[in-house]
């Protein structure tokens, strides 16, 4: 696991107002957003262009 | 003559990829045109197509391949501009859309308050992205698959030790706060909660329970590998966990194929102990003999519907095995089968479906072969020609490594279809079709045309090809349901109310008149 700040004991998810981050194919954030949710696409590209050591290497740095 | 280009190091997701490929096949003097990331898979296809060469060898999987097959140099050079025209265009920024962030950090800026990821990213990254989503306290909803068991345990541990939800790897499906996740139906909100192993199982017994008159609390999906020994059930405890404390369910299905004897007890205990009625449903698997307490299991998809119905507390209207109108169809087409005709022949888009329909088969007409058999003897290769009864699973790794999924992309099940009808031994076509969030806009359409050339191919040999088929569906999905039955129909498709009811329709055809009651 990357280096980063857990949230232990997250609060659970049910009855919350959803809020999403989609990460892979646009079509599955289109469909939350017709149902009213809140979604941010992000534009996902293969990180250190798809070099398994280099991403090793980022996450390493906690990047 | 035939062209290729190869793309260093662009990506685009499936999608996009498919909507490029179909706009320049349809440009004028272009034959066959492809444009795919260069995945060992597509490579083989592309040099199986004549697109063989060095430049394809040289490839990266992380290259972009375009691929154009044209009548003259003309059309050629001006496929390959527009193929540019449209890696470029679909570039964030240059089509109207505010530049995207790059990460889930970038992200994170936009909404702080984030609570969900959903990932669809190419396997071998998808454990990246989905370790950095957990430790930011995000739940993980993890469409990809091709993740391995170790990734998915550690994954699952990670979440578990924070007190969040990890759906998938391989997770199709998901309705949580009565929101679709992947695919999924609209189904209304009510009283019953699901935790499932299968998308197209989950997809089944929420429609069924919507057709029942009832309704979805929240259902979880676990994705496929959760019930694996390694993995141990670990999400689809976590959900049961979380349904019975959830204020809104009154009844918790759980669906799998069925798992390890260990995993198995395991989550047949907690089902025991669990202070609210528990359905079981263990594809085929007969549970009366287990000391369930208040839980019960059920048998099929259907059996499951009906049985969290009841528990919830309502009385779903009296089942039928095949409604009666239907069995008076049926009784028109098998007199009109020829000698050779005596086997069902189904093709699935839902894995799951699949595997129920051999569960239901299997009694009234016997051995089902399958590329995903309920026993192994009973294996066959899904890309080889039937035998038998047989019901593929058109979603199995080997059909859509590299390629869509069958409930978007028809292509291969059409492809099929045309087979299954060419054989003389074939008496039904057993189809299934899921509308809803994720799917193809218009199945029906797809299908019907394939249907309409099937049983003219077969008639042409002097035979009658019935076809039967169900739709897993609500009449608030967007592919408007009635439109969907109606074109079926006039395809000269029977239309069952489920997967269960279809297959023992397909059963009583292929057996001239058996296996009406079950």
């Amino acid at each position: 696991m990357p280096k980063a700040k857990p949230r232990r004991g997250a609060p659970g998810i049910f009855g919350r107002d959803l809020k999403v981050v989609n990460i892979g194919i646009p079509t599955f954030a289109d469909d939350l957003s017709a149902q009213g949710v809140t979604v941010v696409k992000v534009d996902w590209k293969p990180p250190a262009g798809g070099d398994s050591e280099m991403m090793r290497l980022l996450d390493k740095l906690g990047t | 003559m035939k062209k290729v280009v190869i793309r260093k190091g662009i990506y685009r997701d499936s999608i996009n990829l498919m909507q490029m490929s179909t706009a320049l096949s349809k440009l004028p003097g272009v034959s066959q045109a492809a444009v795919v990331m260069a995945t060992e898979l597509n490579r083989r296809v592309l040099a199986e197509a004549g697109f063989a060469g060095s430049d394809i060898s040289r490839a990266a999987t992380d290259d972009m391949i375009v691929a154009v097959d044209a009548r003259d140099a003309k059309s050629l050079d001006a496929a390959l501009a527009e193929a540019e025209d449209l890696i470029l265009s679909k570039g964030p920024g240059s089509a109207g859309e505010a530049r995207l962030p790059g990460s889930l950090e970038e992200a994170l800026q936009a909404v702080p308050d984030a609570n969900m990821v959903l990932i669809s990213v190419p396997g071998r990254f998808a454990r990246r992205e989905a370790s950095h989503a957990l430790s930011r306290g995000l739940n993980v909803f993890l469409f990809s698959s091709n993740v391995s068991l170790d990734e998915e345990l550690e994954l699952k541990e990670a979440a578990r030790e924070r007190g969040l939800l990890m759906m998938g790897p391989d997770c199709g499906t998901s309705i949580i706060n009565h929101k679709v996740f992947g695919f999924g139906n609209a189904v209304r909100p009510g009283p019953i909660g699901i935790v499932s192993a299968s998308g197209t199982g989950l997809q089944e017994v929420s429609t069924l329970v919507h057709k029942n008159g009832l309704g979805i609390s929240q259902a979880i999906g676990t994705g496929s590998g959760d019930m694996s020994e390694l993995v141990g059930g670990i999400t689809m405890a976590e959900g049961l966990r979380r349904l019975e404390g959830d204020p809104e369910t009154k009844a918790i299905v759980l669906i799998s194929k069925p798992p390890s004897p260990k995993v198995a007890a395991k989550v047949l205990a907690m089902a025991r102990d669990c202070k609210k009625p528990v359905v079981v449903n263990f594809l085929g698997a007969d549970l009366t003999a287990q000391a369930l307490g208040r839980a019960r299991g059920a048998r099929t998809l259907e059996d499951a519907a009906r049985a969290a119905c009841s528990a919830a507390g309502a009385q779903p209207p009296s089942a039928e095995a095949v409604p009666r109108e239907l069995v008076a169809s049926a009784s028109l087409e098998w007199p009109k089968l020829a000698e050779s005709q005596r086997y069902v022949r189904g093709l699935f888009a839902g894995g799951t479906l699949c595997y129920e329909a051999q569960v239901v088969l299997g009694p009234v007409v016997g051995d089902v072969y399958s590329n995903g058999p309920i026993r192994p003897e009973l294996k066959v290769e899904g890309e080889a020609p039937s035998k038998k009864h047989a019901c593929i699973d058109m979603g199995a790794e080997e059909f859509v490594e590299g390629r869509l999924h069958p409930m978007i992309d028809f292509a291969l099940r059409k492809t099929r279809i045309a087979k299954e009808a060419a054989d003389p031994e074939t008496a039904v076509l057993l189809l299934d079709v899921e509308l809803g969030y994720g799917s193809n806009p218009d199945p029906a359409g797809e299908l019907s045309p394939s249907i309409r050339d099937a049983k003219a191919a077969a008639a042409s040999r002097g035979r009658y090809l019935p076809v039967v088929a169900s739709i897993v569906a609500t009449e608030g999905d967007l592919q408007n349901l009635a439109k969907q039955e109606a074109t079926l129909r006039d395809a000269g498709t029977l239309i069952a109310p489920s997967n269960a009811s279809a297959t023992r329709l397909a059963a009583m055809i292929a057996s001239r008149g058996k296996g009406g009651a079950s």
